[in-house]
């Protein structure tokens, strides 16, 4: 019973999937898989958005919005019928069919990235072997859309708010690649599957997660930090900030592209915080031994929701990065954290088993990032200015 | 250590956000068309005609002296003097503002006009909800929507309306003394008081009041009281 | 199968051609890289799943990336005022014939050596990590070593241009 609670949209599948002929089988059955995805996730869009401005309201001692249904339930509804009516205005020199594919190839690629997740127990889209590799190719390709849609709005702060988001993305993508790189180096797969299977055993009761370990944690905090900038989150969201660039590189859109590229923001949150649970908190693996009762789906998608608290909480507290300290942190700090942080995993595997091998990975891993910290927040002397054309 | 103040900003923010739910203070909404703010009492916004008694028309303290009309910086009040003089509320008879017309658009609430009224006639009410669909008739508020009752005008000022009142009341004795002093001073002089002295009865007993209101007596009296509405009817 | 590869065919042709026909450089630019991603997609379809991933990475993810800061850095993004095709066309086409005839003949002969239908070796990224790590370790330190100093020579390229303003 249990069993079948946990695996029973797989079961669903088999079942609607065995109505159909030989010939059609392989092809409905991923038909259907897609449509669950296309459906539940754009569904826990919708909540998200109630959950993030209410939260946001809470935190900044006010009610979010209360209005629309009990408790502002509705409000994404409201929100999506605004969207739809409202007037689309392409302007008169964009360029139609860039500005036209911009909002389609960034939902595009987004979705595609959720095939790989497993969500639960052998319900992943597709078991790809290099599935990591995959994901992280699909990522590199929502930069492409965000420049098409800057460039192609032939306005000039567009096309600055789709630079600084590029350079952005492109310098978090480094960081993101070699934490995650760690996870592979200790698991031995690329294979997102294999990678929580890794972490489904318990000792003690207590799991194996990979956040539980020193260089795990590091990863895992540094693996945050680059996904809250790839997916141009607060305190990242220079290129997109109200205040700075009269919302980046989607000024020029309005109405339900603008909806599409709103979308296509918060499935990229999904699907980071999806990857991040499943390399580092157990995928959809139950926290304590005793609690494997309960579905497994139900596990993964509470992590990930627990994520997207998280990430509404960072954005209700931090302000807004400038452009150099975004990049000045990405290049000068996380990068060389991430490279210690593999080799410290190095040294976490070949040490062997035993109590040694958390102090000294632990030690090396606080020990330098105290030091780093001491180092950067040093006050830079300033010295008399002397200015060139006024002397 | 580097971090330290995110992991202090997230436990603020996490205390705002438990707060919230539990705490009036963390909660500072008030959700507008169901609560309100109460307003303090020195609020003002837009002002109104004051009117002592039951009948609103009668008890106009307003004598149509065009006073506030004609400080009233960006002029938005309009005032039709009436041709004839009805009685007050002490009974006196008075000229009465037959228009009296302020704009809501255009009046900047400065109480310039309740500074001025030499009569206590005009006091600034709080009242802020003034929105109208009408935009031509619905702006321009004529006498009986100004209108209204010095109880009202103790319910949203007391401790102005109270200082008011008493300021009122003193004058009204003042007069009253001054008009029994009168009454009481002329019987006392010479009867043969042809010639119209002009100077101030001198301080008497409080006698009664002459029923025969005598000619010298009213002469004398015209220039030296002050000319404040109640109780001089009587000692005319 | 075959339909898929039609279909990934028709769409990297027509991308490439796209390339060199439109006016606007950055339509070119994004031209250029659905011929890359078409690339990629017969790699999948080859089971190459390394170099797939790889083409999808690197190309896409970087590559495209490059070329179209290139382009809006300079003046490339205006359009060409005398037309897309240049006027010395016939002899770029012959010499494009000679290649295609070239590389055509080589796939040929080599596809009739092979004497019969061979099961393709499947390749997995594994694979490929482990020949990196045992037997091509030496090219690859040294990729490593070039890539370094060119990153090196970039830093110190952009340093000296701001090293000059003062």
């Amino acid at each position: 019973m249990i069993n079948a609670l946990d695996q029973i949209f797989v079961l669903l599948k088999h079942w609607i999937v065995g109505f159909m002929p030989e010939a059609l089988q392989p092809f409905v059955g991923i038909v259907l898989s897609v449509v669950a995805i296309v459906v539940v996730f754009p569904g826990l869009f919708a909540l998200t958005t109630v959950l993030e401005r209410k939260g946001l309201g809470r935190m900044q001692n006010r009610i979010g919005p209360n209005r629309t249904g009990p408790y502002g339930i509705l409000q994404p509804v409201a929100d999506g019928i605004k969207s739809l009516t409202k007037e689309d205005i392409v302007p008169v020199s964009a360029d139609a069919v860039v500005h036209f594919l911009a909002p389609l190839v960034l939902v595009v690629v987004v979705f595609m990235g959720f095939s790989v997740l497993p969500m639960g127990r052998n319900m992943q889209l597709v078991d790809m072997d290099a599935g990591l590799l995959f994901f992280f190719a699909i990522g590199a390709s929502t930069e492409l859309s965000i420049f098409m849609a800057g460039w192609s709005s032939r306005n000039k702060y567009s096309l600055l708010g789709a630079m600084r988001a590029v350079a952005q993305m492109v310098s978090y993508e480094v960081p993101l690649l070699m934490s995650s790189v760690v996870v592979v180096m200790i698991t031995g797969s690329l294979s997102l599957v294999k990678i929580v299977e890794a972490q489904n055993q318990y000792t003690w009761g207590l799991p194996h997660w990979y956040i539980f370990t020193p260089w795990g944690c590091a990863a895992f905090l540094m693996f945050a930090v680059a996904a809250t900038a790839e997916t141009n989150r607060s305190p990242f969201d220079l290129p997109e900030g109200e205040s700075e660039l009269v919302a980046g590189y989607f000024t020029e859109y309005s109405g339900f592209k603008f909806a599409l590229f709103f979308l296509g923001e918060y499935l990229g949150m999904f699907s980071m915080s999806g990857l991040g649970t499943t390399l580092f908190l157990g995928g959809w693996s139950a926290p304590l031994a005793a609690l494997n009762f309960v579905p497994s789906w139900i596990w993964f998608f509470s992590k990930v929701m627990l994520s997207i608290c998280v990430l509404i909480w960072l954005r209700g507290t931090l302000p807004r990065l400038r452009q150099d300290q975004l990049m000045n942190f990405a290049w000068k700090f996380v990068l060389p954290m991430t490279l210690l942080n593999l080799l410290v995993a190095a040294l976490w595997r070949f040490m062997g088993e035993g109590w040694l091998r958390w102090v000294v990975c632990s030690a090396i891993l606080l020990g330098v990032y105290v030091v780093a910290g001491r180092t950067g927040m040093k006050r830079k002397h300033y010295g008399p200015r002397s200015y060139r054309y006024a002397e | 250590m580097l971090g330290e103040g995110i992991l202090k900003g997230l436990a603020e923010t996490a205390k705002n956000f438990a707060g919230s739910f539990v705490d009036k203070e963390r909660l500072t909404t008030v959700q507008y068309p169901e609560e309100r703010l109460p307003l303090p009492e020195a609020s003002r916004n837009f002002p109104f005609l004051v009117y002592d008694g039951p009948d609103w028309e009668a008890g106009l303290r307003c004598v149509a002296c065009q006073i506030c009309e004609k400080e009233c910086p960006p002029k938005c009040i309009y005032i039709d003097k009436s041709k004839d003089k009805k009685p007050d509320f002490v009974g006196k008879m008075q000229i009465y503002p037959a228009k009296f017309d302020i704009d809501i658009s255009v009046c900047m609430s400065c109480q310039i006009c309740v500074e001025v009224c030499p009569f206590e006639a005009i006091k600034m009410d709080t009242e802020y909800e003034l929105a109208t669909d009408d935009r031509f008739g619905g702006l321009l508020l004529d006498r009986h929507q100004l209108a209204r009752s010095n109880e009202y005008y103790h319910k949203i000022h007391p401790t102005e309306a109270a200082e008011v009142d008493a300021r009122l009341a003193e004058e009204k004795a003042k007069a009253e003394a001054k008009a029994r002093a009168a009454a009481a001073a002329p019987p006392k002089a010479a009867p043969p008081a042809v010639a119209p002295s002009a100077s101030t009865p001198a301080t008497t007993t409080a006698a009664t009041r002459p029923s025969v209101p005598a000619q010298a007596a009213k002469k004398e009296e015209v220039p030296s009281s002050p000319p404040a509405p109640p109780k001089e009817g009587e000692a005319r | 199968m075959t339909i898929v590869f039609w279909i990934l065919a028709a769409l990297t042709v027509a991308g490439a051609l796209a390339a060199v026909t439109l006016r606007n450089t950055v339509h070119c630019a994004l031209a250029v890289t659905t011929a890359f991603a078409g690339l990629a997609l017969l790699f999948l379809q080859l089971d190459a799943q390394f170099a797939g991933f790889a083409q999808i990475l690197v190309y896409i993810g970087a590559v495209a990336i490059l070329v179209v800061f290139a382009i809006l850095l300079t003046r490339g993004s205006e359009t060409s005022e005398h037309g897309v095709f240049s006027p010395t066309w016939l002899a770029g086409l012959c010499i494009a014939a000679a290649v295609f005839a070239l590389l055509g003949w080589a796939v040929l002969r080599s596809v009739n050596a092979i004497p019969q239908q061979v099961m393709a070796p499947a390749i997995t990224v594994k694979d490929v990590g482990n020949a990196l790590m045992t037997r091509y370790v030496l090219p690859l330190e040294i990729v490593a070593l070039l890539l370094t100093a060119a990153m090196v020579g970039a830093v110190i390229v952009a340093m000296h241009e701001k090293g000059d303003v003062k």
